[in-house]
């Protein structure tokens, strides 16, 4: 681990690493070059082969949704990139796009040229004012200094990047939600298939992609495979359809640890060493009695599986719906978890779009259940009608349209499995935990 | 002449050439609208409609859908300060400094200061958890707010 030298965020941090000059300096838009110099079909094969698989929660392999676009499309072909980072605790694309532009444009336009779109929408949540003021001023130095625009170092390839901003919705991290959001129309996720890379944004074939996926393309042109295979994890040799979980990857470290942050390592860390090593321990000398292993949509682990590794399947071996963002968050052994999965349903009550009946209802009344237990009226029917009902909603029981109900099940049937003992003493003592604030809160 | 300057329509049709069809443009429209006339009024609806050729309804159903754009109702003060409220901040005395902030401006979440500066908000993650708890003032994140430092900053404004 020790030789390890992060390469994702090697820039952040050092003076004007925003500018297009010094991201030239040290040898920026050279992968773009040799891309142009490829054949777009070979760029495919290159990224396929990497091993990359998409950061943005659910590991799809890039090169592979690359390869679902129609052969010989008349086009156009779009690539939306979703800069709507709004699962919590996550921020490790925010950091990029602040502190690191250009590696991710220069990503976006390595993966035009090899899916053959001229046209890049950068769908980025409101709330990143300055991940905005920052692109599009790499934007426009890249128009600039013609790396974008008509025939680009005479390579007749056409690219315009465009950036979108949302309007404070979670639903349009979804990627079809996105689509119709950038379409100018209510984030309703859409059913699927068609997928978006047969019929996506204004009907075309579409790519979404995370951003940073998009920086990852960028290392791995100018880097190789073999650099790129090199980290992480290889395929579990019991599961046939496992592509491993190879490469480097964004640690986001929140919640009660002495150093919050972001770090970079080689897919397969674990909890524990994210929180000694990287986040400084746990706070105020405490222990932690939970961790959320990447976005709180994918539920729970418990003190005693800190240990597993944060690769695209060790979470889902503790229960857990998987690596999600990789946006671990830190809970200590004072705090209540009747308390935090509140905070938790109440997120997903609020932002469900309400499109499908089971996520709308199933999330507001698990809210109003856990509202009731806080308020010290629980009763011990309660722990299992939260369980059933967050059993009936979402893409696994079959009854939603897109994912974000499945995310928003897990931390309930997580934390009532895992943590049962502290819900049903929590519930028999009568124990009250709402706040003042809470009542604050209810206005809306 | 309706409730869009013809600056403002300018700075609308300024953003066709970027999409296939104009439907697209009902998002930066309708913050171009709110940013300018802090809120969305039901004529600059109808008016945002017949620039993009959609009917007022289209218009309306994508704002509602929204929460983040206010009718007549709900006009913003000058500033809009979001407290967020999710697990990493929650974690970290967010809740605290929200009931704290809106204490102070003797509002509660929605509302606008009576001196019509600051419409206080909570918001679900800002993505700013390594420097929790956060708050939003307009679309700037500012990190490690203690109540002493978000007094400063209200008065800041």
């Amino acid at each position: 681990m020790s030789t390890f030298e992060p390469t994702l965020l090697a820039r952040v941090g050092k003076p004007e690493s925003q500018s297009l000059e010094t991201y030239r300096r040290d040898g920026g838009y050279e992968g773009f070059k040799k891309a142009l110099g490829m054949a777009p079909v070979d760029v495919v094969n290159l990224v396929k082969d990497s091993g990359l698989r998409g950061r943005g929660g659910a590991g799809f392999p890039t090169g592979l949704k690359w390869t679902f676009l129609p052969k010989d499309h008349p086009g156009p072909i779009y690539l939306a990139i979703n800069a709507d980072e709004s699962e919590p605790a996550t921020f490790n694309n925010r950091i990029l796009m602040e502190e690191d532009p250009h590696q991710v444009l220069e990503g976006i336009a390595i993966s035009c040229h090899a899916i053959k779109s001229n046209k890049a929408y950068l769908y980025l949540r409101y709330e990143y004012g300055r991940s905005y003021r920052v692109l599009q001023k790499a934007i426009d130095e890249c128009y600039a200094a013609g790396l974008f625009g008509k025939n680009i170092h005479g390579s007749g390839f056409d690219l315009d990047v465009v950036l979108h901003r949302g309007a404070a919705a979670y639903i349009c991290g979804e990627e079809t939600g996105l689509i119709e959001s950038l379409e100018g129309k209510r984030a309703w996720p859409r059913i699927k298939p068609p997928f978006p890379a047969i019929e996506g944004l204004f009907r075309k074939p579409t790519i979404v992609n995370n951003i940073e996926t998009m920086a990852c393309v960028k290392q791995i042109l100018d880097r190789g495979v073999d650099w790129f295979k090199s980290m992480g994890v290889p395929p579990d040799p019991k599961n046939p359809r496992d592509p491993g979980s190879y490469g480097p990857k964004l640690y986001c470290i929140s919640g009660h640890v002495n150093k919050p942050g972001c770090v970079e390592l080689p897919m397969g860390i674990t909890s524990r060493q994210l929180i000694d090593e990287y986040g400084g321990g746990v706070w105020k000398g405490r222990k932690a009695k939970a961790v959320v292993p990447g976005g709180i949509s994918m539920g729970f682990l418990s003190a005693d599986e800190l240990d597993l590794p944060l690769d695209f399947n060790g979470p889902g071996k503790a229960g857990c719906l998987g690596l999600g963002t990789a946006a671990i968050t830190v809970i200590d052994d004072q705090t209540s978890m009747v308390d935090v999965l509140f905070n938790c349903a109440r997120f997903f009550a609020h932002e469900s779009c309400g499109q499908c009946t089971p996520c709308r209802e199933g999330t507001a009344w698990i809210h109003k259940i856990l509202a009731r237990i806080r308020m010290g009226e629980g009763q011990p029917r309660d722990l299992d009608l939260l369980s059933e009902v967050a059993g009936s909603m979402g893409i696994i029981p079959g009854t939603t349209i897109c994912g974000l109900s499945d995310g928003a099940a897990w931390p309930i049937k997580n934390a009532i499995k895992k943590f049962r003992p502290e819900f049903e003493e929590y519930i028999k003592t009568g124990r009250k935990t709402v706040k003042s604030v809470d009542a604050l809160m209810e206005v809306h | 002449m309706g409730v869009l300057s013809e600056e403002l329509r300018d700075q609308i049709r300024a953003q066709f050439p970027k999409y296939p069809n104009k439907r697209a443009v009902v998002l930066p429209a309708l913050h171009l609208v709110q940013d300018a006339q802090r809120y969305v009024s039901i004529e600059a609806v109808r008016e945002i409609a017949e620039l993009l050729e959609l009917h007022p309804a289209e218009v309306h159903d994508t704002m509602s859908f929204y929460q983040f754009f206010k009718d007549e109702q709900h006009k913003l003060g000058k500033h809009r300060v979001w407290v967020c409220r999710s697990i990493s901040c929650m974690l970290r005395g967010g809740e605290e400094l929200l009931q704290h902030m809106c204490e102070k401006l003797h509002v509660h979440p929605g509302q606008t200061s009576a001196d019509g500066k600051v419409t206080m908000e909570f918001a679900e993650c800002l993505g700013a958890c390594d420097g929790a708890p956060c708050i939003l003032v307009d679309d700037e994140a500012h990190m490690n707010i203690t109540p002493e430092k978000a007094d400063d900053l209200l008065k800041s404004l």
